[in-house]
Parts: structure tokens; C-alpha cells; sequence
């Protein structure tokens, strides 16, 4: 009887997050009026730098492609009772593998035999990093949401220490690796649509979103259609339960955060072998923590994550667009909008959904009254 | 808590009314509605001043909802109440308390970590100075224990309170903001028996002394026991309200459950019990702190019989089912299933128990036997999902799964016979349904059940009982814990009783009288 209010499925899944996006907008427009800008304009500057030209569009679906990766690292570790503040450390370690391996193969192997070793090294890094606090969850009970912070600074140390002591080339002034050879390099976008015939602008925006796509639905079925993803699962929503049932529920908290780092990992395919070409130093970028939002917004589910990382990615986009369009308007503004979505689409839930149930429910009845 | 509201014809018997009492509490056509579900329709509740007043009605009933809404917790759509023929508002519980209504709830509202003494003027400190308010507090509640005899160690911390001592002291904490009605939720689901007639004497004191006391359950036989009046609810309605001299426990269970319910012990047959299925020796437990949770502990489970083990609540009855069903290994003892022989370095586990057939209905429903926020169909499978009608080579089988629970379902009569419901939107007796159905539906050789019925409504009491005496008959080992003695002397053919982690008897049921193990609950004749 706690839940005293019930919404329809349609009405959770799609008019609640479309109401709270909705909201954030609204008071973000409420800030930028009070700057002294015009709302309607700035908005219309950042959809349209979004989505209002192939340029746009590119950007906006690269950013989400890294946003996907991160956000299916949090659901899976939530769907296991996890929460893996740790997405930005193990992006970190993923694309060092990743990187590593094209350093040290990519004059010798050809791009087929490269690109899904590149994968499975970036995977295999993200996952290794994310087993750390893991194993220390299950067996030591050191809770995961401190130590996977921790491994972030650790990593991004890491980071900086290869490139600067050992993968950074004699003489070279930057901090970065020696360029990988061609065939570390992941097709962009428009070169595959070339090859079939599309045009396309050219932009970072590379094959690993095919990826990303293709790893939404594995953690898919892997959560909703496998004994491993039923198991993890149970354990997530009850471990006593899961542990009645007869599953070990400290593997279980292995496995959960080792997918969710491999996930994590994969990041280093877009960034690193999709753009940069090389290691070099911030290429995650906090998108380990924007993860986070994008899961919370998705609601853990594939499908609203791939939603809520296009949306992200449009702020990325839009946002510096408008940065750049509108006098007077900071990339800070920008970053104020993303919090007020984040405030509204997480936090604030709970606030709406019982008014919007109310709203609802006398909206139903009217129309039954009436009809 | 969405039950069936199916309508029965069993009319309106007797609304006596009661000439010249004073009422002190009236309510009047209160109707409340969920969503779709009509929690309470059209109620009319008299309760008369300085009587105790019974509430009796299956889960789901609408007793509850009818108690938040006089104590303030949720409002009506309709209806008026009258508080000694004034009438009031009751918007929150701080409304309530102002018109001298107090609330003890089953689940106490008591902060672990601080005294008695200062649970009791938690929020109702009547001087800023902390050592003043405490010496006006306890001059006080001296007098108050003193009139009522609830006695309390006032400087004790909660948490070192026994459960029956934190129940005085939620009474004490209503009657000290002023209460003269008196509201108790379940009061003795938590108690000894006792700590029960313990209790029952103090409300009867504090009848003497003119408080109206409301008592929500489910036990019938206390109703009889303590009760002035009595009102039976039943989907949401009043389905009678009469004196307690015109009220009989069968009455009373008929009007609940809206048909004729048989409790008892169906036959008092001696039976032959079978080879032994099951058995346990030297079973040595200790918890985190090394305080020893069983003592050497021997047991055989024997085909065709059910084993009943009485004992008060945290005995090591717990322990006990854990042990047995592989969830806890002992530090000591061996264990022998089948042909198969276990020790503590290398104890059954639970996956393996299922597998050599042994099913086990754990105590906690909530916390162990299903997962709350999976699907019908998701729980249904829990701890099975292996078999091969759910799933091959590590893919789980939707449809098998799905076409299972419903056949499960229809076995059991769970409602509603929805497979894609949450698990936690069953009531609890059709959770338990589902519990057992999944448990049962692969013939278990040996069968643990845990606490069967409890939070189940009488209906689904009487169907639960059947299944575990057909599988018994069957050839079934069936151990029953249970905190119930009725439930014990109702299934049992054989009774063991715990006390602190030993067994004090074992009893043929024949052999059984209630005041007999009630003594061995209690350590036995010293």
C-alpha cells in the first residue's frame, strides 16, 4: 500500500521522462532568462546544432557512442546490486589496452586480424580493473562504490605515468603514444557509408557506434534471456533470495563488475582506435560519470540508455555549439543545463511521478465521464 | 495486498445496537479506494468507551486501511468520524494524538539506540534541558507503570529489550501523550505465549481504568479471549459486529473467509512412518559472536510423517532449517541424505539439496523465498532455473517457464492467476501458494517448511495444510517450523520442541497437550 500511486507502462516509460526532460527544460530556460538571453533562441541554437546537419548529427551520435558504452557499464553492475562509480577508470584501462595492443601489433597484423583483438584487449583491461573492488566486495567487503572511486584516480595516475615514462616517443614534447599504423584504425562513419555508396560528411563519428549497438542488445539478452543474467539478476534485487536458491552470490559480484568493466572498456574502440589513433591523455573525459546520468535517465534498460546517450550527446553537441553561437552564453551555461536533467530525470522522479499519476488519473476519469 | 474482492452472500447479521454506552469512537459510511481496489466501502465502525474492541478480518480485508484512516495515515474519500461523540478531523497522527488516540504498530517505531526513557519523550521533551526533561518524564511514567503495570527498565536501551518489553514500551509511549483509545496492530504476532497473557492482563487493567482499547488480528481464539466486541471485515466491508458472547471462533472464521473452514487435526490415526530420509547428528552451531546456536542437535526425518517442531521464536529453529537445507554449514555434525553423507568441511549446499531432492519453503517469505521484484514467472523458477523445461545450455526458456508458472498456478490456486505480475503484488497467502507450488511440483523426497502460514489469510491456511499432509501421504518427510502451537498440534505426527538450541522432548502426537509443550518451550521441567 505504499505505492499509492500507479502509472501505465506506456505512461513510466515514455510520457514520465519526456515530462521530466520537459521540466529541466524549463528551468534551464528560467536561468538563461535571467542572463539575459533569449531561451527560445538558445534552444533552437542547440537542437539545431544537433541535429541540423550531418555535421551535427555525427558529432552528436559519437559523443553518444562513448555515452552507451559507460551508461550498459552501470546498468549491468545496478542489475547486479552494484553501483560501479568506477566507469571512468576502467574507460581509462580499456583504452590502454586497447592502445597497447596496436602499439605493439599494428605494423604486423592486418586491420581484421587488429580490430577485434584491439576489442578484446580493451575489454579484457576494463574488465581486469573492475574485478579489483569486486573481489574485494565479495570477499572482503569493501564496498564497491568507495573503491571503484579510488580506481579512478588510480588509473587516470596510471595513465599519465605510461605516457609520460615509457609510451611517449624519444624526443617527443606532448604527452602522448606514437601514432598506430593503419590498421588500428576503426573505419569513420563516412567511410563505410562511401563504401556503400552513401555520402557523408566526415567526422569522428566511427563504426564503433555499430558497436555500441550491437553491445545494447548482448546486454540485453544477456540480462533478460540467459541463466547467467537471470542469476544476476536475482542476486542484485535479493541476495538472500539468490543465495536460498543456491547461487553463489560472490561470483556472481565477480562477474557483474567484470562485464560492467569489459562494457566500460569498449570505450577505448571509439576514442582511441576510432579518432585518436593513438593513446593520449584524457580521452574519457568524465564520460564514465555521464554514464551514470545516461543509465539513471535510461532507467538501466538498453533501449532508454541508447535514448538518453543521444540526448546527452546532443547537450555535448548543441551545447557547444551554442557556446560558440551565442554571445555572452558560457559552456558553463551548457553544463548547467546537463544538471538540471540529470536533477530532474534522476533525483526529482519521485517528485513527478506521483503528480503526473494525480494529472492522469483525472484526465482518465473525465474522459470517461464524459464519453 | 490486492485481494480478491469476490462478494459472498453471507449478510449483514447482527448490527446490535447498543443503547446507553457512550461510543467512543464512531465512524460512519467511510469509504476508501485504491486505484481500482475499494479498501473500505461504506464502513460503519461503533466502538463503545472502556471496552476492548476486535477487529478480525483476512489480509486484505480493509482493517488496516480503516485503522490508518482514524489514525490519521491516510484520508477517506468519504465518511465522518466521531471521537466521544465529537466530531473530527483526523488529517495526520499528530491530529490523532491530540484527540487521545494512540497507535501500536506491529513493526515498533522505537529508536534502537537510545533508552526507553528517551524513546518515550522523543518529540515530546517537555523542557529544553535535557536532565529536566528526563526527571519530569520519569517522575511521570513511574506513576503511569505504577497505575497500568507495564514495567519497563526506563534506562535500558531499546535495543537490549526484549521483544516483549518493547511492545510495553509502545504502549507506554501512547498512554503517556495522553491516549485514551488505544490502537494495537497484531500485538502478539511477535509474542510468547507468555508475554501474551502478559499482556492481555495489562490491557484488561487498562479496560478497568476506562481506555477503549481497538485490537487488530487475525487470532481468533484471542478475540474470545480479551475481546467486549467484535466487528468481522471482509472485502472491505463490515460483514458483522456482535457482542462477544454471541461470537464462536467457527463463527467468526466463517464470516472471515466467507465459507465453512476446517482447522483442526483431521484424524488422530497412529501412522507407520517409513525409512528415514533424513537425518542429522551432532550438529554444532555458533553465530558471528561464538554464542552456540545449536546444541549437538539430532533429528530424523522419516517417510510418510510430518515432524513438528514447537519452540518460541529464536531457539535455533532457524538455525535448524538453514542447517538442514544447506544454507548454513555447522561448525560441527553430519548429515545424511539419501546415500549421501555430508560434514561440516563439506556441507550440502543448496543447489546440490534440490538436486537429491530436497525442497525447503524458508521462514522469510520476503527476504529468501522469492525475489519481490521479479515477475510471477521469474520467481516461480527460482533455485530451478536449471531444468530443463527452463532452460538449455545457459538460455533461459520464456515460454517454458511462463506456461509452467501458469500450470502451477492453476494447481495451487494462486490469485490472480497472472504469470507477468510482480511477485510482490501478491497477498501473502498467495505468495506462500506460489512458494509451495514451486517446491512441491517436483516431488521432494524431503520437504522443510518454515513458518507455513505465516501472513496467510484462513482460506489459503486450510489449502496449505492439505498439501503438506497429500504430501506426507505420498511419502513425503515433512518437517513443519512454526511458532504456532496450533499449527504444530493441527499437522504434526510427531512433535520435537526447542529451547535455546537443544531439543527438551519429543512427543508422539498423541502424547501432545498444548500446557506439555508449552512447559518443554520454556526449558522443561528443571
Amino acid at each position: 500500500m505504499n505505492a499509492n500511486y500507479t502509472l501505465p507502462r506506456w505512461a513510466d516509460l515514455v510520457l514520465l521522462p519526456a515530462v521530466c526532460l520537459a521540466v529541466a527544460l524549463l528551468a534551464a530556460a528560467g536561468v538563461v532568462a535571467l542572463v539575459g538571453q533569449e531561451p527560445s533562441e538558445v534552444l533552437s541554437v542547440l537542437v539545431q546544432g544537433a541535429f541540423g546537419s550531418q555535421r551535427g548529427i555525427s558529432y552528436t551520435l559519437y559523443y553518444a557512442t562513448t555515452f552507451i558504452f559507460t551508461g550498459l557499464a552501470v546498468a549491468v553492475a545496478f542489475h547486479g546490486g552494484l553501483f560501479n562509480i568506477g566507469g571512468e577508470g576502467q574507460a581509462i584501462l580499456g583504452g590502454l589496452g586497447t592502445g597497447l595492443v596496436a602499439l605493439w601489433l599494428s605494423n604486423s597484423l592486418p586491420a581484421w586480424a587488429m580490430l577485434p583483438l584491439m576489442l578484446l584487449s580493451g575489454a579484457l583491461f576494463g574488465a581486469a580493473w573492475a574485478t579489483v573492488p569486486a573481489y574485494l566486495q565479495a570477499y572482503r567487503g569493501s564496498h564497491v562504490v568507495i573503491t571503484t572511486i579510488m580506481f579512478n584516480f588510480i588509473a587516470s595516475s596510471l595513465l599519465v605515468y605510461l605516457l609520460v615514462n615509457v609510451l611517449r616517443p624519444a624526443g617527443s614534447m606532448s604527452v602522448e603514444s606514437a601514432a598506430f599504423a593503419a590498421s588500428a584504425k576503426l573505419p569513420g562513419m563516412h567511410e563505410a557509408l562511401a563504401a556503400v555508396g552513401v555520402e557523408w560528411d566526415a567526422s569522428p563519428l566511427n563504426l564503433s557506434l555499430v558497436l555500441a549497438l550491437l553491445a545494447s542488445l548482448a546486454v540485453y539478452v544477456f540480462l533478460w534471456r540467459t541463466q547467467a543474467g537471470y542469476r544476476l539478476r536475482a542476486v542484485g534485487s535479493s541476495q538472500s533470495a539468490a543465495e536460498y536458491a543456491g547461487i553463489n552470490v560472490r561470483h556472481q559480484i565477480v562477474i557483474a563488475m567484470a562485464i560492467s568493466g569489459a562494457l566500460a572498456g569498449m570505450v577505448g574502440m571509439n576514442e582511441i582506435a576510432g579518432v585518436n589513433g593513438k593513446l593520449l591523455l584524457e580521452f574519457v573525459s568524465g564520460a564514465g560519470f555521464t554514464g551514470i546520468a545516461v543509465a539513471l535517465m535510461g532507467r538501466n534498460h538498453p533501449v532508454g540508455i541508447i535514448f538518453a546517450s543521444v540526448l546527452f550527446g546532443a547537450l555535448f553537441q548543441g551545447g557547444a555549439e551554442v557556446a560558440f553561437e551565442v554571445p555572452g552564453f558560457s559552456r558553463e551555461m551548457v553544463v548547467m543545463l546537463q544538471g538540471f536533467i540529470v536533477l530532474f530525470s534522476g533525483a526529482m522522479v519521485y517528485v513527478i511521478a506521483p503528480m503526473l499519476a494525480w494529472v492522469l488519473s483525472k484526465v482518465l476519469k473525465s474522459g470517461v465521464q464524459h464519453g | 495486498m490486492q485481494e480478491s474482492l469476490e462478494e459472498q452472500d453471507l449478510s449483514l447479521e447482527s448490527t446490535t445496537p447498543r443503547a446507553a454506552t457512550p461510543l467512543a469512537i464512531h465512524m460512519q459510511g467511510i469509504h476508501k479506494r485504491f486505484g481500482a481496489v475499494a479498501a473500505n466501502a461504506d464502513v460503519e465502525l461503533q466502538v463503545a468507551a472502556g471496552t476492548v474492541h476486535g477487529i478480525v478480518g483476512e489480509n486484505g480485508a480493509g482493517k488496516s486501511t480503516l485503522m490508518s484512516i482514524l489514525y490519521g495515515f491516510y484520508q477517506a474519500d468519504s465518511g465522518t468520524i466521531e471521537v466521544q461523540g465529537q466530531r473530527v478531523v483526523i488529517r495526520n497522527a499528530d491530529d490523532a494524538i491530540a484527540q487521545g488516540i494512540g497507535m501500536v504498530h506491529q513493526h515498533f517505531m522505537l529508536v534502537d539506540t537510545l533508552t526507553a526513557l528517551e524513546n518515550v519523550m522523543l518529540g515530546a521533551e517537555p523542557h529544553w534541558l535535557l536532565h529536566k526533561a528526563d526527571a519530569l518524564v520519569r517522575s511521570k511514567l513511574d506513576a503511569l507503570m505504577q497505575a497500568t503495570g507495564l514495567q519497563v527498565q526506563l534506562d535500558a536501551l531499546v535495543a537490549d529489550l526484549p521483544v516483549g518489553d518493547r511492545q510495553r514500551l509502545e504502549i507506554l509511549k501512547a498512554l503517556y501523550r495522553g491516549a485514551k483509545i488505544l490502537i494495537l496492530d497484531e500485538p502478539t504476532a511477535v509474542l510468547t505465549p507468555q508475554e501474551t497473557e502478559h499482556l492481555f492482563k495489562v490491557l484488561r487493567v487498562l479496560r478497568s481504568q476506562g481506555t477503549t482499547i481497538l485490537l487488530i488480528t487475525h487470532k481468533l481464539k484471542e478475540v474470545m479471549g480479551l475481546c467486549d466486541n467484535v466487528t468481522v471485515m471482509r472485502g472491505g466491508r463490515v460483514v458483522q459486529e456482535l457482542p462477544i458472547a454471541q461470537a464462536s471462533v467457527e463463527g467468526l472464521a466463517e464470516a472471515m473467509v466467507g465459507r465453512k473452514v476446517q482447522m483442526g487435526r483431521l484424524d488422530a490415526e497412529v501412522r507407520a512412518a517409513g525409512d528415514t530420509l533424513l537425518s542429522v547428528r551432532d550438529v554444532l552451531v555458533k553465530d558471528a559472536l561464538n554464542v552456540v546456536r545449536l546444541h549437538g542437535l539430532n533429528l530424523d526425518l522419516r517417510a510418510g510423517e510430518i515432524v513438528g517442531v514447537a519452540g518460541v521464536s529464536g531457539n535455533g529453529q532457524s538455525e535448524l532449517l538453514d542447517v538442514l537445507s544447506g544454507l548454513l554449514t555447522p561448525d560441527a555434525g553430519t548429515l545424511t541424505l539419501g546415500s549421501r553423507t555430508f560434514d561440516a568441511t563439506q556441507w550440502l549446499d543448496p543447489q546440490l539439496a534440490r538436486e537429491l531432492g530436497l525442497a525447503h519453503v524458508p521462514e522469510d517469505r520476503h527476504a529468501r523465498a522469492m525475489v519481490m521484484d521479479f515477475v510471477a514467472w521469474e520467481s516461480a523458477v527460482l533455485g530451478y532455473d536449471s531444468l530443463p523445461e527452463y532452460s538449455r545450455g545457459g538460455w533461459m526458456s520464456h515460454t517454458g517457464m511462463r506456461k509452467a508458472t501458469a500450470a502451477l498456478m492453476e494447481r495451487f490456486d494462486v490469485r490472480p492467476r497472472d504469470p507477468e505480475l510482480k511477485s510482490s503484488k501478491f497477498s501473502g497467502g498467495n505468495q506462500q501458494k506460489l512458494v509451495l507450488a514451486r517446491e512441491l511440483g517436483q516431488a521432494p523426497k524431503v520437504l522443510l517448511v518454515g513458518q507455513p502460514t505465516r501472513g496467510v489469510d484462513i482460506g489459503a491456511i486450510e489449502f496449505i495444510y492439505s498439501q503438506l499432509r497429500i504430501m506426507r501421504d505420498a511419502g513425503c518427510a515433512v518437517l513443519v517450523v512454526s511458532s504456532e502451537l496450533d499449527e504444530i498440534l493441527a499437522l504434526s505426527d510427531r512433535v520435537i520442541v526447542m529451547n535455546q538450541g537443544r531439543v527438551t522432548g519429543e512427543l508422539a502426537i498423541k502424547d501432545c497437550t498444548e500446557a506439555g509443550i508449552g512447559l518443554l518451550m520454556t526449558g522443561g521441567p528443571q
